[in-house]
C-alpha cells in the first residue's frame, strides 16, 4: 500500500484534538486514587465533577475546559523550516474545528487575531536527533495554573530547606487559583531561562514515572506529603488533596547559583504525543 | 436573585442556579468601571459568572461548547466597586476574592458561589440557552454574553453577606497546620 503522509498541520489538528478533550489515563488514575483517600465531604464532591466532566468531555469530543490554554510544542527528530509552519497553520485549523478558544493576545494593545496566533506564539522548543522518527508532544497550558509560575533564584547556602520551603509557599500562596489538585513541575539548577524550561518539561512526565535520582525521588515523595497534609484541597476549598504530583529536573548551575522554578499544572493536567515515521505512519499516545 | 435569598446562603451550602446570569471577566470590569460608560441592559442586579466560554455560531443559535469559571483573583482589584456599583448579587467563579471584595458583597447582599474550576462541560450542560453576547469586540473570551442558567452547578457558598469565607478558613487551618511542620 502506498501511504500518502498527511500534512503536519492536520496532524497537529489530531493531536491538540486528543490533548483537549481526552484526559491522560495516568492523571485520571491519580484523581481516582485521591478520591480514595479523601476525608473532606466538599473535596470529595469537587473530585467527583472533576471525573464526571473528563468522562463528558471524552464522550462529547468537547475540550475538558474552556481554557483550552497556550498550546507549548516540543519537536524532536529529523525536522526542516516547514515544521514551524505546519504547526502554525494547525493551531489555526484546530482553533475554527475543535473549537479551541482564541486565546492570544497582544501584551500590551490586547489585540487578538482569533486564532491562537501571533508574534512568537505558539511556543515551539525543538530537539534534533538523529532518530528515524520525528515526535511532537503538546502541552496545552491554562493561565490559571501558569499565572502562578514562580521562580527564585536562591543563594547557595539556602540548600535543600530553602529550595523546600520555596516550593511549598509557591503552593500553598497560589491557593484554590491554579485549580487544584495541580501537578507541580520543579527545576532545579541551570540558568533563570533554563530553570523554568525544565519546570514545565517537568510537567510532560507521565503520574507514574519514577525518579532515577534518589534524592530527587524522595524531595519529590517528602514534597508531596507536606502539601497534601496542608489541608489546601481541591479549589482551594479544603481537603486531603492539593497536588497529584510532584515532579523535579535538575540541570548544574553556577557554583554561585541555585535557581528553583514552579510551574503548576491545573488538575487538567492536559499533554499528547504523535511520533511520525519515514513512511508516513503516524501513531498518537499519551502515556 | 433578590437580595432576601442571597443574604440568606451560608459558606459551605451547595447551590444550584436557575435563571439569567451574564459573563463578565478583565476587560468587561475595565469597561464597566470605565468613565462615562454606557452599559447594557441587565448589568445591575445580575449574577456574574467570571467565565470566557468557548461559544460556536449554529445558524441564528449560538451553542455553549465548554463555560468553566476563570481564576476571579484577577478581578480582585475591581470587584468591590463593580459589586456596588452594579448592585451584583451573585459572583460565580474560582479561587475566591479578596477581603474587599468579601465587604462590598456584606454591604450591598451579594454572595460568592465557588464552580468546580475546569469543569467546563459539565457547567456547560446547565446553560440552557445563550441569547448573545453585549461588547462582542472584546472577542469571545472576554465578551459579556447573556446566558440561561438550569439546575447550574454544583456551587458551593464560599464567601456569604455576612462576611464569611471558606477561603479565608481553610488559609488559617493551612497556616495552623503548616507552623505545626516547621
Amino acid at each position: 500500500m502506498i501511504r500518502i503522509p498527511e500534512p503536519i498541520e492536520d496532524i497537529v489538528v489530531n493531536l491538540l484534538r486528543l490533548a483537549n478533550t481526552k484526559l491522560p489515563e495516568d492523571v485520571g488514575w491519580a484523581l481516582e486514587a485521591a478520591a480514595s483517600w479523601e476525608t473532606n465531604e466538599t473535596a470529595y464532591s469537587q473530585l467527583g465533577g472533576i471525573m464526571d466532566n473528563v468522562k463528558k468531555a471524552e464522550f462529547l469530543g468537547r475540550p475538558m475546559c474552556q481554557d483550552t490554554g497556550m498550546p507549548v510544542f516540543y519537536v524532536s527528530g529529523r525536522m526542516d523550516a516547514s515544521m514551524e509552519e505546519g504547526i502554525r497553520n494547525g493551531v489555526k485549523k484546530a482553533t475554527e474545528t475543535i473549537p479551541l478558544r482564541p486565546n492570544t493576545v497582544h501584551p500590551l494593545t490586547r489585540h487578538n487575531h482569533g486564532d491562537n496566533l501571533g508574534e512568537g506564539m505558539p511556543v515551539i522548543h525543538y530537539r534534533p536527533s538523529d532518530a528515524d522518527h520525528t515526535e511532537i508532544t503538546v502541552l496545552p497550558k491554562g493561565a490559571g495554573s501558569e499565572n502562578m509560575t514562580r521562580l527564585a533564584m536562591l543563594n547557595p547556602a539556602d540548600g535543600t530547606d530553602g529550595i523546600k520551603k520555596f516550593i511549598v509557599s509557591a503552593v500553598l500562596e497560589a491557593g484554590g487559583r491554579p485549580c487544584p489538585p495541580t501537578v507541580v513541575g520543579v527545576g532545579i539548577g541551570g540558568t533563570s531561562d533554563r530553570c523554568t524550561e525544565m519546570a514545565k518539561e517537568a510537567l510532560l512526565r507521565s503520574a507514574d514515572h519514577v525518579n532515577k535520582n534518589d534524592d530527587e525521588r524522595e524531595l519529590e515523595e517528602e514534597l508531596f506529603t507536606i502539601l497534601n497534609s496542608s489541608g489546601l484541597g481541591p479549589m482551594g476549598l479544603g481537603g486531603d488533596t492539593t497536588v497529584l504530583r510532584v515532579h523535579i529536573k535538575t540541570a548544574y548551575c553556577h557554583t554561585a547559583s541555585l535557581p528553583v522554578a514552579v510551574n503548576l499544572n491545573c488538575w487538567a493536567s492536559r499533554r499528547a504525543t504523535v511520533r511520525i515515521y519515514k513512511d508516513g505512519t503516524a501513531d498518537y499516545h499519551q502515556r | 436573585m433578590d437580595e432576601r435569598t442571597v443574604r440568606g446562603l451560608k459558606i459551605g451550602q451547595t447551590v444550584y442556579l436557575s435563571g439569567k446570569m451574564i459573563t463578565g471577566r478583565d476587560e468587561v470590569h475595565i469597561r464597566a468601571l470605565s468613565p462615562n460608560v454606557k452599559v447594557p441592559k441587565g448589568l445591575a442586579g445580575a449574577t456574574l459568572f467570571h467565565c470566557g466560554p468557548i461559544v460556536m455560531r449554529e445558524g441564528e443559535e449560538w451553542k455553549i461548547i465548554a463555560a468553566g469559571p476563570t481564576t476571579s483573583a484577577r478581578m480582585d482589584k475591581m470587584g468591590a466597586e463593580m459589586i456596588r456599583r452594579y448592585k451584583i448579587r451573585a459572583v460565580i467563579g474560582k479561587g475566591g476574592m479578596c477581603d474587599d471584595v468579601l465587604r462590598a458583597m456584606k454591604e450591598v447582599g451579594c454572595v460568592y458561589l465557588a464552580a468546580i474550576g475546569g469543569a467546563a462541560v459539565s457547567l456547560a450542560e446547565g446553560i440552557s440557552k445563550a441569547e448573545g453576547a453585549e461588547w462582542e469586540d472584546l472577542g469571545m473570551a472576554e465578551a459579556m454574553w447573556r446566558l440561561r442558567a438550569e439546575r447550574f452547578g454544583p456551587l458551593v457558598v464560599a464567601m456569604d453577606a455576612d462576611g464569611n469565607s471558606l477561603y479565608k478558613d481553610v488559609a488559617a487551618k493551612v497556616s495552623t497546620t503548616m507552623k505545626a511542620h516547621s
